[in-house]
């Protein structure tokens, strides 16, 4: 039995400690928000904050998350500038990849208030998304940042 | 807030008898009577495109799969547009499997694919919502007992001469009592919807982790399952042990079907190690030597041959054959992978005498036909539930039903509740992939460099051949979808003969976004800049004087090139190359800027794309496609690669097959043209464009050609050298 704090909520899985934390989060915990793309670490679909960093659930053992705080698509409150950007900036298209774009984002802006270019490409290039929406992702970390207005221009 | 409702058919028609009251329009046309009166009795008809409640909620059941495209918000906008509702009422429903829901083009078949969907469906949902308002509109006037013409209705209420308002949901259910007109007069004038870009209704769910993808199916009950398939295209398990894999707690079941071996767990995790663990023996059948330079060479030696005629105007051969002047080149691309973020995955449930299969499907009756022949069912005993799909492409729009059907097989073999889920590597490498493609091309020019005779011979798998597809899209031998964008080329060639050998050799081949436009834009492109540059000629300007007879082609072009400050300087080190192309009842052109770095590594830094795909619906959905095309073009054209050794797919995941990150991709600008011709798809036309027009930047910048994809750096270096 291990234990885990998901989302600020106290959880218990009987998963071998070899699981990684995707398939705990998906497959016993039933939170599909956290996706699979790769099980390699080469897609971040499946990236979690654990104890605030952003790491790839996939190649995580749950073994080595006993007793460290998780958080999930499903932890981030929808009023959150990141989900907000994402919403005004029309992210989204098939939407599989963008739980783990926006934990990428979510985790750059809790370490970097007004994250240039070069800070969003180091960031979020672990992401991948076969539809192609890096420039509204790029765009959407901006207005997130207030770096830029929702409409996309620079702020003044 | 709108919001989505993941209803299923069974659901739907509790929930629709639930409400009791309220309007339901079957647009199967022409409108019957039957669903009027259903409505009456409490029932909703499942043919029913439209449902307006008495709590005024409308909602849009909409028969495409939604994969990135905003589909589950365009074709909701084409029928509210016409009912005059508040957009901040409406929801969307993903339709059952049903004939009410068939395309209204392709056939007996509910299908989303060939950037088909607004286009096939503009008239019947525009119709279904005139018909609804109409009604609306009656509803009213006879409950003020005035002429219905004086009354009109806007923003989810009539409004009477007087100022007198009643809403949709207060009038539901007189309306519902109503005769459905049988022929609904669509809005005169300005649209108030159609053309403004309004948010897309499955927003929401996508970035909460609510919206549910197949993989994301999740029953009581059910196993979790993977499959050791052949290691070769058209292997057959002889035998297997599955002792260890057995060992592995959680593993409930392995078991032999067609595709492979099953291997059944509680989890993913479990089943997926267990897989590890099994011992097989296989027959690898007749293709087990399939290697990718010998194809090349039987390629190669085919395209020196004549091939199938699939167009001939003029006389190219006169003009070619002996000529010591003729230009030549070669064009070669490889197998692609549709590569969907989502692996591949099916749910499958079997009673008795019904069926429950859960996926994110592009093709729900062709799968549900399949699926009902392997479960010994008939397909209206299984109810087929359309998922979100993470990404489609074509993949999930096979005419062999592959997924579908082996999940089917488990299902059956394991007599328990399965989800299938593909790892990266089974989803890379067990096949239907965009088909290798060699092109020849040699043209002969007048006194002024601009083309007077071209012979293009392409060689290729047929995507069609073997599938039930072949009588209607293969005619004489020619798969049409092998030389489009070549043998319906809008430039002006007076001598043109394009030419098609179809290769048979094993690998399980598909539409793949943009289909046949996927190769053959990139070599009339590039060609015609190659010409371009021979006559010394702007290869902007060059393409404008062939296409002079044909205005969308041009003010795409002209747009792109505007836009683009074609001309204009740019920083050393930087070029721009240009491309045209028309598809899917669109046209679009692309100026892209490209450097090189000094291991040969292309960047493309910026691209101007304009589109001009006819009337438009969400404009914003639009430009998202442009976009996404591009980039899905681009991954394409700078690393997609299929290869073969000893019969094996040599890639398995992103390492091997890498795709276009963050840090790659190009700063994109879409122009749409303001249009009002007939509306054009948009989901594909984004793609063909790009590979030429990066190709063509980089013969700009230092005279390189690369006319093999993808532009590898060890490409682009040989290039150079020949420069
Ligand atoms: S699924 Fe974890 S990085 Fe791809
Ligand atoms: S939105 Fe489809 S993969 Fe990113």
């Amino acid at each position: 039995m291990i234990e885990l704090k998901v989302n600020g909520k106290r959880m218990q899985t009987v998963a071998s400690v070899d699981t990684p934390l995707l398939w705990v989060l998906r497959d016993h915990l039933k939170m599909t928000g956290t996706k699979y793309g790769c099980g390699e670490g080469l897609c971040g679909a499946c990236t979690v904050l654990i104890d605030g960093k952003p790491e790839r659930s996939c190649i995580t053992p749950v073994g080595d998350v006993r007793g460290k705080s998780v958080t999930t698509i499903e932890g981030i409150p929808e009023q959150h500038p990141v989900k907000q950007a994402w919403l005004a900036q029309e992210v989204s298209q098939c939407g599989y990849c963008q739980p783990g774009q926006i934990m990428s984002a979510v985790a750059l802006l809790n370490t970097s208030k007004k994250p240039s270019d070069a800070d969003i490409d180091r960031a979020m290039s672990g992401n991948l998304c076969r539809c192609g929406t890096y420039g509204r992702i790029r765009t959407a970390i901006h207005v997130a940042s207030g770096r830029k207005t929702a409409r996309g221009g620079k702020k003044p | 807030m709108s919001k989505s409702k993941d209803l299923t058919r069974r659901q739907f028609i509790k929930t629709g008898a639930l409400l009791g009251g309220g309007l339901v329009v079957a647009c199967h046309l022409p409108f019957g009577r039957r669903n009027a009166q259903a409505a009456q009795q409490g029932e909703f008809a499942p043919n029913a495109f439209l449902r307006i409640s008495q709590d005024e909620s409308i909602t849009v059941i909409v028969n495409k799969s939604e994969m990135g495209q905003g589909i589950y918000t365009s074709l909701p906008m084409l029928v509210a547009e016409e009912l005059c509702c508040d957009w901040k009422k409406v929801r969307f429903l993903p339709s059952p499997v049903a004939p009410e829901y068939n395309h209204t083009q392709f056939g007996p078949i509910m299908v989303t694919g060939g950037s088909s969907s607004v286009r096939s469906e503009w008239s019947r949902l525009s119709l279904a919502g005139a018909a609804a308002r109409e009604m609306l509109i009656t509803a009213a006037a006879q409950t003020w007992n005035i002429a219905p013409a004086s009354c009109k209705a806007e923003n989810g209420f009539v409004v009477s001469p007087s100022g007198a308002k009643l809403s949709f949901g207060k009038l539901a259910d007189k309306a519902a009592m109503l005769p459905v007109p049988k022929d609904p007069q669509l809005k005169a004038g300005k649209k108030n919807l159609l053309g403004t870009p309004a948010k897309r209704l499955d927003s929401p769910a996508k970035i909460n982790g609510t919206a549910i993808f197949g993989i994301d199916v999740q029953e009581p009950g059910m196993l979790t399952a993977v499959i050791a398939r052949p290691p070769v295209f058209g292997g057959k398990v002889v035998s297997f042990n599955a002792d260890k894999a057995k060992a592995i707690p959680g593993v409930r079941s392995v078991v032999a079907i067609e595709a492979g071996v099953v291997v059944a767990a509680d989890d993913f995790w479990q089943a997926q190690k267990a897989r590890k663990l099994l011992s097989i023996t296989w027959d690898e059948g007749v293709w087990s030597s399939l290697s990718t330079p010998a194809m090349h060479e039987q390629y190669a030696r085919l395209a020196e041959t004549p091939g199938l005629v699939a167009r001939t105007e003029g006389d190219a051969a006169a003009h070619l054959d002996n000529n010591p002047e003729k230009i030549e080149a070669v064009f070669e691309m490889p197998y692609l992978a549709h590569a969907a973020m989502e692996p591949l995955n099916c749910f499958v449930a079997l009673k008795k005498d019904s069926g429950l299969i859960r996926t994110g499907s592009q093709f729900q009756t062709v799968d549900r036909a399949a699926a009902a022949r392997v479960a010994g069912l008939q397909p209206e005993q299984i109810v087929f539930e359309t998922t979100f799909l993470g990404g489609g492409f074509g993949r999930r729009g096979n005419p062999a039903s592959d997924f579908v059907i082996e999940a089917v097989q488990a299902a059956k073999a394991l007599g328990r509740p399965v989800k299938v889920v593909y790892t990266r590597e089974d989803d890379m490498k067990s096949g239907y992939y965009r088909p290798m493609w060699y092109n020849r091309v040699e043209a002969a020019v007048d006194k002024k460099g601009f083309p007077l005779a071209w012979r293009h011979r392409v060689v290729g798998q047929s995507i069609i051949a073997g599938t039930a597809f072949e009588p209607v899209l293969v005619k004489n031998g020619i798969d049409h979808t092998s030389v489009e964008g070549a043998s319906d080329t809008p430039y002006s060639i007076p001598n043109l003969q394009v030419e098609l050998h179809s290769t048979a050799n094993g690998v399980p081949v598909l539409w793949w976004r943009s289909v046949g436009h996927s190769h053959t834009a990139f070599v009339m492109e590039s060609f015609m800049d190659e010409l371009a540059h021979k006559a010394g000629l702007d290869p902007y300007r060059y393409r404008c004087a062939l296409l002079a007879k044909h205005p969308r082609n041009l003010k795409v072009l002209q747009t792109a090139a505007e836009k683009a400050g074609w001309g204009k300087p740019l920083p050393k080190g930087r070029a721009r190359g240009i491309a045209v192309h028309e598809c899917f009842g669109s046209y679009v052109a692309q100026v892209a800027e490209v450097s090189l770095g000094k291991s040969g590594t292309v960047k493309v830094h910026r691209v101007v794309c304009a589109v001009d795909c006819g009337r438009t619906v969400n404009p914003d959905t639009i430009k998202a496609q442009m976009e996404s095309g591009i980039i899905f073009g681009l991954s394409a054209a700078l690393y997609g690669a299929i290869t073969f050794k000893i019969g094996r797919v040599e890639q398995g995941n992103f390492d091997s097959y890498p795709l276009v990150r963050m840090s790659a991709a190009p700063r994109i600008e879409v122009h749409i043209i303001d249009s009002n011709e007939e509306p054009g798809g948009v989901g594909e036309p984004g793609v063909p464009p790009i590979a030429p027009a990066v190709a063509n930047a980089l013969f700009a910048l230092n005279g390189a050609r690369v006319r093999t994809l993808p532009m590898t750096p060890e490409r682009v270096r040989s290039a150079l050298k020949k420069a």
